[in-house]
């Protein structure tokens, strides 16, 4: 059974430059609709489920605007 | 005990009495007239497993003195005008970012690849601040292989104490010939104070973090900076004056010379004196903070003045910064590397006086 | 609930000033997590000069030496000699390692300063807006190569590989370039990291990783389109990998049993 995890995003840290986007293996994340204070629009997890604590996405972030946990 | 009289090469005793201020670490480039200091410090640097580094330039060298500076340790270069010229842009980072350090300048002629015989043509790059910005460094004028050697051995505390670089501005002529000298005492470089601003020891004692840096992008913030290390200007200006009189009471007409042609005036004076003429030399020792204080003094005595330089006259305008129109400030000045005479000097100033 | 992947302990929790998408971030953060597994966060100094590395300083939580534009590799060696038993860290971007710098690179690397040098390659001017670079891709365009960089007419050069250069040197003793483009190269670099920095500690001479790293803004791209140019145009002519290895350390030995 693979891994389960929660990728936990810094809505005001992120940037929506969306690296973590392209880099999840199973689609979890994607561009949120509201913009965070600096107008960015940050990256949230649509599909939490999918998860599977890889990192990919704390390891692409230039912001370190993620932190992982496993379930 | 101090160390008895011995024989000595200005470029030399230079070398000898950083080692024994402390000089941690030494970093130089070749460049005439001053490559017997450079050789010098590779030998006994490396002789006492301290740091020496022949650097592939002289812009190297001084942000290699930089880097060691940054750390709190005593570090030191050496050039030559062109190269100092070199060391310009590094020289204002050091300025700004308040870092103690040794600059010796064995100047020659210029402008430009110029010659090797000596100058004093980089007054105005020394005292002014060569570099960009506002700031200024205490330079250091020597007239011997002893003073020389003394200035060197100071400007090592003198940097630590007032956080700036510090200059001693030699000559061809100093660095290269040999006169006795009485070396000072070996410092011990545990006893060296340690700089709680410096870079590195952090898990000695946990402290927050240091910064060595000259950057700041708020202007007001930058404004503020600099204004205090004004302030210190200010403080060593009046606390860090040098200077020398000789017969200043007595004459008419003052010689006002540094280094090299301080010398030489010396030796105009006596030729003066046996012809029944009085005349006076007043030496700056410090270049900067310059005495103009003192000057002002004796222009109101009514003295005048001559300014003996080996350049095409930049010294004798802090003259007349320091007498304000008070009294005639006159220049008599060779350069190219001609060093003047004393009977060219004699002969300018009883043309002035007229006798 | 147990956390997997965190913040570095070496790197402040603060928003960096870095574009959106920029590789010094990545970069950074990687530098903390080797620090924070070598524990050496107290013994740590980086040198940061003039281009977008100089806010470095806000970020990493330990001491920092600014020296002027290029010369970074000679200030290094000055903290470095004076601070033998530290970790020294010489951030660079190309402008100041490849143009203005290269005397100062050429000689620390030569000279064997044990130092590490982090040589961020993103093939453009950033801090300045996007000049052309020593590393700028033949055809690729800059505000000073509004064509496209063009070695021959205009007489603009070629782009120079840092790694293959320093590797003639006899100091030269590990160089290996990574990139950040991905989850995989990034990975990838932060053990090229790790092994530059245990070589550094053990004292084994020039240790240098370069990486291939996205600008956004100068590149004019999204951060997303820039991760696919440098695979596609950087990498090609840029190869990843250990350029040189000449570590005696023990994993070497282990290997060459």
């Amino acid at each position: 059974m693979a891994n389960k995890g929660k990728p936990q995003i810094d809505r005001e840290r992120c940037k929506g430059c969306l690296l973590c986007v392209r880099a999840c293996p199973t689609k979890v994340l994607a561009a949120s609709g509201e913009p965070n204070s600096w107008g960015y629009y940050p990256s949230e997890a649509v599909a939490p489920d999918k998860c599977i604590a890889c990192g990919n996405c704390y390891t692409v972030c230039p912001d370190v605007a993620i932190t992982v946990y496993k379930l | 005990m101090p160390d008895d009289k011995r024989l000595m090469k200005g470029n030399e005793a230079i070398g000898e009495a950083a080692i024994r201020a402390g000089c941690r670490a030494y970093f130089g480039y070749p460049i005439t007239p001053q490559n017997e200091l450079t050789a010098y410090m590779a030998k006994h640097m490396l002789a006492r497993k301290r740091t020496f580094i022949q650097a592939e330039s002289e812009v190297s060298a001084i942000n290699m003195v930089y880097g060691a500076a940054a750390t709190g340790a005593r570090s030191m270069t050496s050039s030559s005008s062109p190269g100092i010229s070199l060391k310009q842009e590094g020289i204002s980072y050091a300025c700004g970012a308040d870092l103690p350090m040794v600059i010796v300048n064995v100047a020659r002629s210029g402008p430009g690849l110029g010659g090797i015989s000596p100058s004093q043509g980089d007054y105005f790059q020394s005292t002014r601040g060569g570099g960009h910005g506002d700031y200024y460094h205490l330079v250091l004028a020597p007239k011997s292989v002893q003073e020389a050697a003394d200035l060197t051995y100071e400007a090592f505390d003198l940097a630590d104490r007032w956080r700036m670089p510090v200059m001693i501005l030699a000559d061809g002529l100093i660095g290269q010939m040999m006169e006795g000298v009485v070396l000072p005492p070996e410092r011990d470089l545990a006893s060296l104070p340690r700089k709680g601003w410096a870079a590195g020891h952090q898990a000695d004692t946990h402290r927050p973090n240091n910064h060595v840096t000259s950057i700041n992008l708020v202007p007001a913030e930058l404004e503020a900076l600099n204004r205090k290390r004004f302030a210190r200007y200010d403080e060593i200006k009046s606390s860090e004056l040098r200077f020398e009189e000789v017969n200043v009471e007595k004459a008419d007409l003052v010689f006002v010379a540094y280094g090299t042609s301080a010398r030489v005036c010396l030796g105009a004076m006596e030729a003066a004196k046996r012809a029944g003429l009085e005349l006076g030399l007043f030496r700056p020792i410090s270049l900067w903070p310059f005495p103009h204080a003192r000057l002002a003094e004796l222009a109101a005595k009514g003295k005048r003045f001559l300014s003996v330089e080996m350049s095409m006259g930049q010294m004798v305008e802090d003259v007349r910064l320091a007498v304000e129109g008070k009294a005639p400030v006159d220049f008599y000045g060779r350069c190219g590397g001609v060093v003047p005479t004393e009977e060219e000097v004699l002969a300018e100033a009883r043309r002035l006086l007229g006798k | 609930m147990e956390l997997a992947y965190g913040h570095p302990k070496s790197l402040k929790p603060v928003q960096s000033k870095y574009c959106p998408g920029c590789g010094h971030g990545v970069i950074h953060r990687l530098i903390a997590e080797v620090i924070d597994e070598l524990a050496l966060q107290e013994r740590s100094v980086i040198t940061n000069p003039v281009g977008c590395s100089i806010w470095a300083d806000l970020y990493f939580d330990f001491d920092s030496v600014q020296p002027a534009h290029g010369r970074t590799p000679a200030a290094s060696t000055g903290v470095k000699r004076m601070l033998p038993d530290h970790l020294v860290i010489c951030y660079q971007g190309d402008g100041d390692l490849a143009a203005i710098g290269t005397a100062e690179i050429i000689h620390a690397a030569n000279r064997g300063e044990k130092f590490t040098t982090i040589f961020v390659n993103n093939a453009i001017y950033g801090m300045t807006g996007g000049q052309m670079a020593p590393t700028t891709l033949v055809g690729q365009k800059a505000t000073t190569a509004p064509e496209g960089r063009d070695p021959a007419e205009a007489g603009m050069g070629y782009p120079i590989r840092v790694c293959e250069l320093l590797a003639t040197l006899g100091g030269t003793k590990y160089l290996a370039r990574g990139a950040v483009n991905n989850a995989a190269n990034v990975r990838k670099t932060k053990q090229y990291i790790k092994k530059a920095f245990e070589a550094q500690m053990r004292g084994e001479g020039f240790t240098m990783v370069e990486v291939l790293s996205p600008c956004p803004t100068n590149w004019q791209m999204q951060p997303v389109e820039a991760e696919e140019w440098l695979e596609k145009n950087m990498i090609p002519f840029y190869p990843l990998g250990e350029i040189k290895n000449e570590l005696g350390g023990a994993e070497t030995k282990e290997a060459a049993k």
